[in-house]
Parts: C-alpha cells; structure tokens; sequence
C-alpha cells in the first residue's frame, strides 16, 4: 500500500505538471487534494496507470466557510490491488463548477446528480445533470449550511385543485 | 339447407359494411407507412412507483419496441426522508435508530456499520468480545437479507413456495434477535463503544439449533427450484452485465461477484473479526440473473459457517468499552454513581466530541454491497456531514445496462436479482 502511495505522490509531484497537490492526512485512508482544474487528469492518470478501476462515492460538502466553501470528495477503489484512496478538491464559493467524472468512471453519473442535487455543485460535460431525489423544480439544496432543517415554508409548490 | 343459408348471407355482408371504412383506410398510405414502420415504433412504458414487483417506490421508464425492452431510465427519491440533514442536527447516539430505516432488511448490518464509523472518529477501541458480537449480528443480517432476497426473487419468476419456506427460517432469526436485542425489527443494537446488552447463552443455544435446521431447510428451498425448467429458463442469460461493465458503473457485494471479480471487504479490507475466520468468497463469471442467484446461496452457507465459528470462539469480558467519557453507562450506574450520572448527562445532552476537522470513512460489506459511513467533524457533539454510501443506489445504476435487450418479463426477474431496498437508496 505504501509503495503505490510513493508512487502517487511522485507522480502527482510538481515536476510532472502537478503544482498544489497535496497529500492530506486527515482521514483513515489516503487521500490526495488536488485543485479542481487538474483533477480529470489525475483520476485518468488514477484509473490508467495504477489501477484504480471503481468510483464508490462522491461527497458533496458545504464547507460553510467564505473562500472556496464547497468540496467534492471521490471514492475510489482499485479492485485488483485492493487499496482505497480519497480525492479531494475545493470549488469556488458562487460558482461551485468541477468538471464531471463520467468520462473516467460511468459510475459517477448518479453520485454527481446527488451532489448536485443536495450541494448544488455544478458537474460540468455530465451527460444527465437532473436532480435525483428532489423534484426537478425545487430551487434549493437541502444540504447546504443555510438551509433550515425544518424546509423552507412555499419552497413545494403544491398542485393546485 | 339453402333456406338456412339465404338468410345468413345478408349478415355477413351487412358485416363486412360495417368494416369498409376500416379496410379502406388500412389500404390509404399512412397507414401502410405506420404498418411498415412497425419495428421502429417505440412505446414508453412507466412502471411504478407502486408496483409490487419494483421491491418498493422504484420508478421505471421503459421505452419498448414490441416486448422487447430498449432502454430504461430509473427514477429514485420516492422514499427520500433527508436523513444526511437530519444527521447533521442530531448526536451520534440519537443517529442510531435512524440507521434502522436504512435497508431495514438488515438494520443489524448497518447498526454496526455506522458505530464503527463513529469510533474510528472518536480513535475508540472497543473490546474483543463486542467485536464477536457484532460479527455474529452481520451474519445474522445477512441471512435474514439473503432470505428475503431468495424468497421474493423465486416469486417474481414464479415460485411462489420458496417465500414461504424462506420467509419461516427469517421468522426465526427475527425471534432470536427479539431475544438478543429487545425487538424484532428495528433493532437499534449497537452503541458507541459497545452493544447495548450482552449475548446470552439462550441466544447463542438458540442460534446454534436455528443453524441446524437451516442449512437442510434451505437445501429443501434449492431443491424446489434449481432443477426447475421454469425456473432457470426465466434466469439462465438474462440481465447480464459483464466484468468491465459492472466495475465501472460501481456494482459492489454479490452482484459484483456474480460478474467474476473477487471483491469482498470482509476479505479485502478486514474489519471486526474476519481475519481470524475461515471462510471462502464464492465467485462466479456468468454475470446473469441465475448467477446473482447462486452468489447468495453460496454466501448463505459461507455465512452459517461463520456463525458457527464466532459462537464457537466467543471469548468472555467486557462488551462494552471501558472508556466512560464516550460511552453510555449502565442504568444500574447512573442511578447509584455521581460520575457516571455526569457523564451520562454529558454524552446524552451534548454527544460525543471528536477532534476538530476530523474525518472518517468506514465500510462494511453488508448484504447488498458496501455499506459506508463518511463522517465529518467540527469537533462538536454531532456530525458537520455524514454521507451514506449506500450499496442499493449504486447497484440500481446498473439497470438501464442489464435491461438492454429484455423482454418485458424478465424486467421484473432483474430487478429482483439486483435486490434493492428502496429505503437505503433514497435516504
């Protein structure tokens, strides 16, 4: 596990085009901060040449802080050499826009719809960017920070008799 | 007989009047064109969201061309309750019974799930014999799940016996785990640090007579329809999905083993007590229905062989850990100790507090697939977000590639293969 981490982390280095990526140790598994400009190219460079061949989640987070308040955070899994390791990039605060995974791994269709839908990022070339458990015409994004617990009052339109 | 006949014959032209002006318009040529067009025509069909054979609030749009289905585009959020929001308002303690109503086949399964997540938050270690106990609930969910998964399988083909047999060896366990945990159902077991009561020895004689019975009761339910022509010709090449296909559209647990990849976390990445067990990952390539079918079968036998052991080895000692200020005490404490009525105050009304800016991810395998938990903490008494990465959303994301080329029937035959639980896809 170790050896692929160095690995990455070489590979992910300044010298091979990779400027602020970070190895972020917060979590209980490896995981890399990558800025959201260059993260297409490292999950292919992720899928190609090491091997990690499955997407299992993305997560969607409203920071609730002034500069870069949103993340997107990936789930990736190497079913052949067993490892796990996280991506982890912050987008803009007003236009929170990452450029969508569907490309690399067609499971990423469905997690993005639900970060879009509950965060409100904004997946870019996403072949169905729909909302996946609220209503198409609901304007809000129940997992934000500022959204109340209790819904906001008028946000359902009702039919009307 | 030509008086009979005489009287006959006006009718049948007075019948032949009336469809004139059908035949006449059958011969204009718009409706040749739509005659010969008739392959192309494509009809949209929406099944659900109350349908019975959808296992829940699944909505199906299929477009068809004739009976043969073209494509289909799955609609989720029915049974969309925000639990994620709710976490984020709620301790870590009160998120338990929540994490019931998830795959409310298996609550026992995802119980353990999320307490294991919360102590990898808390860096809580908990003692050996409550990670026995926890084993044996996951098995315990396993086989209730599997069972249901047998049962309503069997029956969306055709078989309506098997739910019954199978649904009989599921009342057992529900007896048992009234017994070991209080209720049937919505078990809310698991506490941070521990279980809320420990294994008896009524439990553990009970569940060492239901694995007696249970392997030759289910031998009897494989008998009933594994050599059954109805049976395989419904399953046998149909929904399949191939190995490279089901790796990049995120199929994990059995649906994924089905399609030859040898992905197990018990196995893979090891938690609780697996490591110790001896147990074997049964793998097919078929990828079909029949061959989801078998995978859970297997893993039936592999799950009582588990059992066996744990109650085997089920070591004595504490089931609760020892660290007071993150675990709830005993009541028989908190009414006789000042310090342990502080603490109980102190974890019930502001929770349990983590590091600052810690994060957490743990997964299980349950019986649907990967089962995890992503916590994130701002060092307060409850979740910043908690995600919930749930098997049954991303195995239901693998419809429109299994479904492509089957016949109306066989819809009902896939979906109850892939066995999703509405209640964990939509949160």
């Amino acid at each position: 596990m170790q050896e692929i981490i160095n690995k990455i982390k070489e590979r992910f280095s300044g010298a091979n085009g990779f400027d602020g990526v970070k190895y972020a140790e917060i979590l209980n598994y490896p995981g890399f901060e990558i800025p959201k400009e260059k993260l297409l190219e490292a999950a292919l460079i992720l899928r190609d040449e090491f091997g990690f061949d499955q997407l299992r989640d993305v997560v969607g987070v409203d920071r609730f802080v002034k500069q870069n308040r949103f993340e997107s955070i990936y789930n990736v899994y190497s079913s052949e050499n067993l490892n796990r390791i996280f991506l982890r990039s912050r987008l803009d605060s007003k236009k929170p826009e990452v450029e969508s995974m569907c490309s690399v791994w067609p499971s990423a269709n469905w997690y993005e719809r639900e970060a879009y839908d509950m965060v409100g990022i904004i997946f870019l070339n996403h072949p169905d960017l729909r909302r996946i458990y609220m209503m198409q015409e609901y304007e809000y994004y129940p997992l934000r920070k500022d959204y109340p617990l209790m819904g906001l009052p008028g946000a359902v339109q009702l039919p009307k008799k | 007989m030509s008086e009979h006949i005489t009287p006959v014959e006006p009718e049948i032209h007075q019948g032949l009047d009336k469809y004139a002006g059908i035949l006449k318009a059958l011969e204009s040529d718009d409706v040749k064109a739509y005659f010969e067009d008739a392959l192309e025509n494509q009809l949209v069909l929406n099944m659900g969201p109350q349908h019975p054979a959808t296992h829940g609030v699944l909505r199906l749009l299929v477009s068809l061309d004739g009976e043969t289905a073209v494509n289909c585009v799955p609609e989720v959020g029915y049974l969309h309750r925000g639990y994620e929001k709710l976490a984020e308002n709620m301790t870590f303690h009160e998120f338990i019974p929540h994490t019931d109503r998830l795959d409310y086949l298996s609550p026992l399964a995802n119980n353990v799930a999320y307490v294991m997540a919360v102590e990898k938050l808390l860096k809580l270690d908990v003692p050996i014999r409550t990670k026995y106990i926890r084993t044996i609930c996951c098995e315990l969910a396993r086989i209730t799940s599997h069972l249901v998964f047998l049962g309503c399988m069997a029956m969306d083909v055709g078989a309506l016996t098997v739910f019954l047999w199978t649904f009989r060896d599921r009342e057992k366990i529900l007896d048992i785990l009234d017994i070991l945990t209080g209720v049937r159902f919505t078990t809310s077991y698991t506490r941070i640090g521990g279980v809320a009561l420990d294994i008896s020895d009524e439990v553990i004689a009970r569940i060492k007579t239901f694995l007696d019975d249970f392997e030759v009761n289910l031998k009897e339910s494989q008998d009933l329809i594994e050599r059954n022509r109805i049976f395989i010709n419904r399953c046998e090449g149909i929904g399949h999905i191939s190995k490279e296909q089901a790796l990049a559209i995120g199929l994990t647990g059995p649906n994924l083993r089905a399609s030859g990849v040898r992905s197990d976390l018990r196995r893979d990445d090891p938690y609780l007590i697996y490591n110790d067990l001896d147990f074997e990952v049964p793998v097919l390539t078929e990828g079909d229905v029949l061959a989801r079918y078998y995978i859970r079968v297997f893993e039936l036998y592999q799950s009582a062989k588990i059992l066996r052991q744990c109650l085997d080895k089920l070591p004595a000692g504490p089931f609760n850990s020892p660290d007071a200020k993150q675990v709830l005490p005993g009541k028989e404490q908190v009414y006789t100790k000042m310090e342990e009525l502080i603490h109980d105050f102190m974890i019930v009304n502001f929770g349990n507090a983590p590091e600052a800016g810690a994060e957490a991810y743990q997964a299980i395998e349950s019986a649907k697939g990967e089962l995890g938990f992503y916590i994130i903490s701002d060092g307060k008494g409850y979740p910043f977000r908690l995600k919930i990465r749930s098997p049954s959303f991303s195995n239901l994301q693998s419809l429109p590639i299994m479904m492509k080329g089957c016949m109306i029937s066989d819809i009902v035959a896939i979906i109850g293969s892939l066995d999703p639980v509405m209640g964990e896809t939509d949160k």
